[in-house]
């Protein structure tokens, strides 16, 4: 059994590991609360922007001659993936569960498929894989702003016009409960406004309400008016995304700091229970330890008055 | 007197929803004024001040920079770049921002510097220009003369 200064320490350096825990555990939770509404106060401006969008469309007969966003590419020769994940491991199976349906995604599509990520464990992930990798951003901050993605709205916005991406994919984290997120992968771009259940983040769309009005009054016009309201709305996509998955992260964290939490606080207990038992059988030890030298004393010493008797009589 | 349907939203949140009397909007056109039942129009706005006017309220200041407008079913629906309420605005930090963007403007820098520090020259001026109107206006205003006719 190990000694029980050895047991002290471990009890000592668990406890410290519970309260590291129980703190990154607290702080997983607020900052999780936070980025679910962020995430929640996006929503208006997405619906009315899709409202926006639907309206415009319905007046048009070809809506895919509206807007390059808005085409549907003849053939699709390149696909472009963005993968979110975090910075930070400690978060249970946030990230692998990502990026392994971001791998299955690529393995069903025939197309050569290129990647963009967002955080630094899917980029190592997919350096190990050997993929290609075309950018990668650094992992962003835990409050994100719109402001933050707009480089990322960029680079795939002006892609897809390019040509260099026939289609744009997002594989990100659904934020579902604190106990269930949901790693999926979905269309990004082009924009197809028949089409809402394969678009990404498409639980912020409102159902498409084809309701007759007269004819805009456009200032300047159509074209020039979807020109800022698609990839506004592409960039409010991928702000969705990010904070969907901030939010996943941050409860997969406080999930599982919690279960190391609980883990250490057993573990204390059950090291507690292996040091009382040793420092009792320490204390009797200890205890026979100077009942048997006392023992052995008194007899000694009887020996010795045997012996000195025994002469003395001789 | 007639009311229409105001909202004002970011992507981040909604700075203003409410029935209004009166909506003055900087459109890439010039300003434009929208009424209650206006025939419905979208149009792109800039930089500038959004008023909207209410009876018997004080009018509201919102500085917006960029988005755009719909107007549709005696509703109106700003969506804005970025939107804040003259109330809101930090005149300390716009005037900090302000005097570095000016600063820098006359430096020699590179053309893609030069159009960052003016931006945010146009931005920082917006912002004190609103908020300084808040401060110039009476706390409430006379309530709007009754249309006749109606």
């Amino acid at each position: 059994m190990a000694s029980t200064r050895e047991l002290r320490r471990r009890i000592r350096s668990v406890k410290n590991i519970s309260q590291v825990t129980k703190a990154m555990q607290m702080v997983a939770a607020s900052k999780m609360r936070r980025a679910q509404e962020r995430a929640l106060a996006t929503r208006p401006y997405s619906e009315r922007a899709w409202h926006v969008l639907t309206n415009l469309a319905s007046q048009r007969e070809e809506t895919e001659e509206l807007h390059p966003l808005l085409r549907r590419p003849a053939q699709i020769r390149t696909i472009g993936m963005i993968l979110i994940t975090g910075d930070r491991g400690l978060c249970g199976g946030y990230n692998h569960n990502v990026i392994q349906a971001a791998i299955e995604s690529m393995a069903e599509s025939k197309v050569p498929v290129k990647l963009i990520t967002v955080g630094r464990k899917g980029r190592e992930a997919m350096l190990r894989l050997g993929r290609d990798i075309v950018a990668e951003f650094p992992g962003l901050p835990d409050q994100p702003s719109v402001t933050d993605v707009i480089p990322l709205a960029r680079l795939v916005v002006d892609g897809f016009r390019q040509g260099t991406f026939d289609l744009v994919r997002l594989a990100y984290t659904d934020f579902i409960n604190t106990l269930v997120q949901k790693p999926v992968v979905r269309r990004l771009l082009p924009v197809l406004i028949g089409a809402v259940e394969e678009e990404a983040m498409y639980e912020y769309i409102p159902g498409y309400e084809p309701e007759a009005v007269a004819e805009y009054i456009y200032e300047p016009d159509p074209h020039t008016i979807l020109d800022t309201v698609v990839p506004r709305f592409i960039e409010l996509r991928l702000y969705q995304a990010v904070l969907e998955s901030v939010a996943s992260e941050h409860s997969a964290r406080m999930v599982s700091m919690q279960n190391a939490t609980n883990n250490a606080l057993e573990l204390i207990d059950e090291l507690t229970l292996t040091y009382n038992r040793a420092r009792q059988q320490d204390i009797t030890s200890e205890m026979l330890d100077i009942a048997g030298g006392a023992e052995a004393l008194r007899q000694a010493r009887e020996r010795q008055a045997q012996e000195r008797s025994a002469q003395g009589y001789r | 007197m007639d009311t229409i349907y105001c909202e004002v939203v970011t992507a981040e949140r909604i700075i203003y929803a409410g029935d209004v009397n009166e909506v003055l909007a900087p459109g890439v056109w010039g300003q434009l004024g929208i009424l209650p039942r206006h025939a419905p129009l979208i149009t792109s706005l800039t930089e500038g001040e959004l008023i909207i006017r209410k009876e018997g309220h004080e009018d509201e200041l919102i500085a917006i920079h960029g988005g755009f407008m719909e107007v549709r079913g005696n509703r109106v629906t700003v969506l804005a770049d970025t939107a804040e309420r003259a109330e809101e605005i930090d005149i300390a930090r716009a005037e900090a921002a302000k005097a570095r963007a000016e600063a820098l403007l006359k430096q020699p820098v590179s053309e893609e510097e030069f159009e960052r520090a003016r931006a945010a020259l146009r931005r920082a001026t917006l912002r004190l220009r609103v908020a300084e109107r808040r401060r110039r206006w009476p706390r409430q205003r006379p309530p709007m003369p009754a249309s006749e006719g109606r």
